[in-house]
């Protein structure tokens, strides 16, 4: 018998029918078509000496594809920057998902020679000898935020301060308890992913800073700059301090799911501070409706500071203001406290 | 034979085991936090927190039990939960209203669940290295689709699912115990439930038994990955937010409360109420030690330290106890321990 049974090829085609439109209105649903977000740049200064168009430069530009926002807004400042400038070639080149992978691809880097490379390393320490190799082929290296371990391994270094944001948290809320008249307060830290140097520095400096106001940190967890992790973390705090004066969250997108939970608490008795000054944690501070009433910065406009930095190098110029005829070798970008006071001024430098 | 020998009461014997552990964690903090838990309503409060928190990863720990007992293993539930809640939070979905987003995250945890059962079924991949081709590939797309950014949910009855609580229990709460109790129904009460119980305990068998066994086992990992879809609605409520990272290792949690809930890993025999457990005792851990306030790296030592001995309890089967206790004349009726023991051994 090859005569079917029509009843099954029916059911088939219904069912077939129905994944194929499935499939089709979901594909349709993976647009992302977001209001474009406004990268960080600086525009055409005329005033400015360093303005005017020079040497032609070719930038090289490496950092790892995370999956975090920051390092989004890492790469598409950089792009912008350099879009920004007459006079420059950007040549971004893929980092992978390892050092291992970043290093074979700054490798084929090295070898069209551009005039300076900008890189975020995955790591600092594996990434200390392309640095070396760069240097000694004579392509000065820019190492954004990530420091190689050896002085020799680049040119310029430019960072944010991991230890100053704790500082400017801890300052924060130190004072504010002050100027409440809080003599013992509850204080709850939200770390960040606790095996990263990064997360350490940040607690550090909080814990120092908080030290000088004669406070401690009553409760620490550690999180993983997710949002769900966020969550977890916060709502099982808030079960382990049943009145808090002030929290301490390091990210401002794993905020999303520590204020999530504070609002599942029904728990508004405290202050909240973020960090590094995430657009909608910058908007929530300005509309002044949650318990986030500050957030220090670890700003990613640092990428487009490092294509200007980078594109003067390679022209030889020196930053106009200062009387050295060359780039300084290191910067630290201060970490900067926004309030809603000063919020709408922020709201341009927000990821 | 007593009770506590009785093979067939294994799954009870370790169901209360795990009842037990929860006690003695509930102990451990009343010692450390008096204040806490002498108040009976912050007591209640944070049972509903644990169970709360316990919710996502225990559906998708559900999905998992069918999935082990049935022969297979599914390393890709946590990757699923990321792009299931990353597909469901773009401005597109977003723009189809909340049945959109709910729509999307459990078409697309099935279908990625079926293309999992596809590979294992009629691929003949082996579940561990197709399962771990999604988990990488799922992820890479969730961070394709969300542009590597956190994708927030605009959606206020989305959002509100996590902040309901109906007589006083939580909405996650609730939703959990339902996928439990369907999950019980359909293992222990239906066709499809002893149909899984037999694939997994001999799959040769169970073909020439008649059961359409690669059929079976696409309906297991699309039922993972429906259950993956479920609790990436959840998370989403929670975190009010989705990306690309989120539930991460997820499936290491769901994989150890089946087993330390009594679930084989070589397949053929598991509970639903002992994933459970299994769940709601991690959960309690990770509460435990933020009331303690100790650090999260000595947590993940204390879960591989659990699960390490739930695996070695599970090995030493109850007959080789029996056995080391005849050798040294233990069993004998009515003789005190301590008289058996002086006894020498023959």
């Amino acid at each position: 018998m090859t005569k079917q049974n029509p009843d099954v090829s029916r059911r088939r085609l219904f069912l077939g029918a129905g994944a194929v439109g499935a499939g089709a209105l979901l594909a349709a649903c993976t647009s992302n078509e977001a209001p474009p977000a406004v990268a960080q740049t600086k525009g055409a200064d005329n005033t400015n000496p360093n303005a005017a168009a020079g040497k032609a430069v070719t930038i090289g530009f490496s950092a790892p594809a995370a999956d975090h926002g920051w390092i989004a807004a890492i790469t598409n400042n950089a792009k912008a920057q350099a879009a920004a400038y007459s006079d420059v070639t950007f040549k971004q080149v893929e980092a992978g998902k390892d050092a291992a992978a970043q290093r074979a691809a700054l490798d084929t880097l090295i070898a069209e020679k551009p005039d300076v490379i900008v890189l975020l390393p995955h790591d600092g320490k594996e990434l200390n000898a392309f640095g070396l190799k760069a240097m000694e082929a004579g392509i000065p290296v820019v190492n954004l935020d990530r420091a190689f371990p050896d002085a020799l391994a680049y040119r310029l270094q430019i960072k944010g301060d991991n230890y100053g944001m704790g500082v400017a948290a801890g300052h924060y809320i130190g004072k504010t308890l002050k100027a409440k008249g809080v003599a013992s307060p509850v204080i709850g830290e939200i770390a960040g992913m606790d095996e990263l140097e990064l997360t350490q520095e940040r607690s550090q400096g909080f814990a120092a800073a908080l030290k000088t106001y004669g406070f401690t940190v009553a409760n620490r967890r550690a999180a993983r700059f997710t949002a769900d992790s966020g969550q977890k973390e916060a709502a099982n705090m808030l079960q382990a301090l049943p009145k808090i004066d002030a929290i301490w969250n390091h990210d401002d997108d794993q905020g999303i799911g520590v204020l999530a939970a504070i609002t599942a608490a029904s728990r508004s008795e405290f202050f909240m501070v973020g960090g590094a000054g995430s657009k909608k944690a910058i908007e929530d501070i300005a509309a002044d409706k949650t318990v986030l009433k500050a957030t220090v910065t670890y700003s990613p406009s640092m990428a487009s500071s490092a294509i200007s930095l980078a594109r003067l190098l390679g022209q030889g110029r020196g930053m106009a203001d200062l009387v050295e005829l060359a780039v300084p070798k290191e910067i630290i970008l201060a970490s900067e406290t926004i309030t809603k006071e000063n919020a709408s001024s922020y709201l341009k430098l927000g990821f | 034979m007593s009770w506590w020998r009785d093979e067939a009461r294994e799954p009870l014997r370790r169901n209360l085991g795990l009842v037990g552990v929860l006690l003695a964690l509930f102990a451990i903090g009343a010692f450390i936090r008096p204040e806490l838990y002498g108040d009976p309503k912050w007591v209640t409060n944070n049972v509903l927190v644990i169970m709360t928190q316990a919710a996502a990863v225990g559906v998708v720990a559900i999905g998992m039990t069918f999935v082990i007992i049935g022969g297979g293993i599914d390393l890709s539930v946590g990757a699923l939960i990321a792009l299931c809640g990353v597909w469901a939070t773009t401005y597109a979905t977003q723009s189809y209203g909340t049945v959109g987003m709910i729509f999307t995250a459990l078409a697309v945890g099935i279908g990625a669940g079926a293309v999992n059962g596809l590979l294992v079924a009629y691929g003949k991949l082996v579940p561990f290295i197709a399962t771990l081709a999604m988990l990488v590939a799922a992820r890479g797309l969730a961070a394709q689709i969300s542009g590597k950014q956190t994708q927030i949910s605009n959606d206020a009855f989305i959002n509100s699912i996590a902040t309901t609580r109906i007589l006083g229990i939580p909405m996650l709460v609730i939703m959990l115990l339902v996928v439990a109790a369907l999950g019980w129904v359909l293992l222990n009460r239906t066709t499809f439930g002893r149909r899984t119980i037999a694939v997994g305990g001999n799959p040769e068998a169970a073909r020439l038994a008649g059961i359409n066994v690669r059929g079976h086992t696409l309906a297991l990992y699309a039922l993972s990955g429906l259950c993956a879809g479920i609790a990436a609605i959840m998370l989403t409520s929670l975190a009010t937010s989705a990306q690309a990272a989120a539930a991460d290792l997820y499936e290491l949690d769901a994989i150890a409360a089946a087993i330390i809930g009594g679930t084989l890993l070589s397949g053929g025999r598991g509970t639903i109420v002992g994933s459970l457990l299994g769940v709601i005792v991690f959960s309690t851990i990770t509460n435990l030690f933020a009331i303690a306030n100790l650090p999260t790296e000595v947590q993940n030592m204390v879960k591989g330290a659990i699960i390490v001995t739930a695996v070695l309890v599970q090995q030493l089967r109850f007959d080789s106890v029996t056995k080391f206790a005849r050798r040294h004349g233990l069993t004998r009726a009515g003789a005190p321990p301590e008289a058996a023991a002086a006894t020498p051994a023959p």
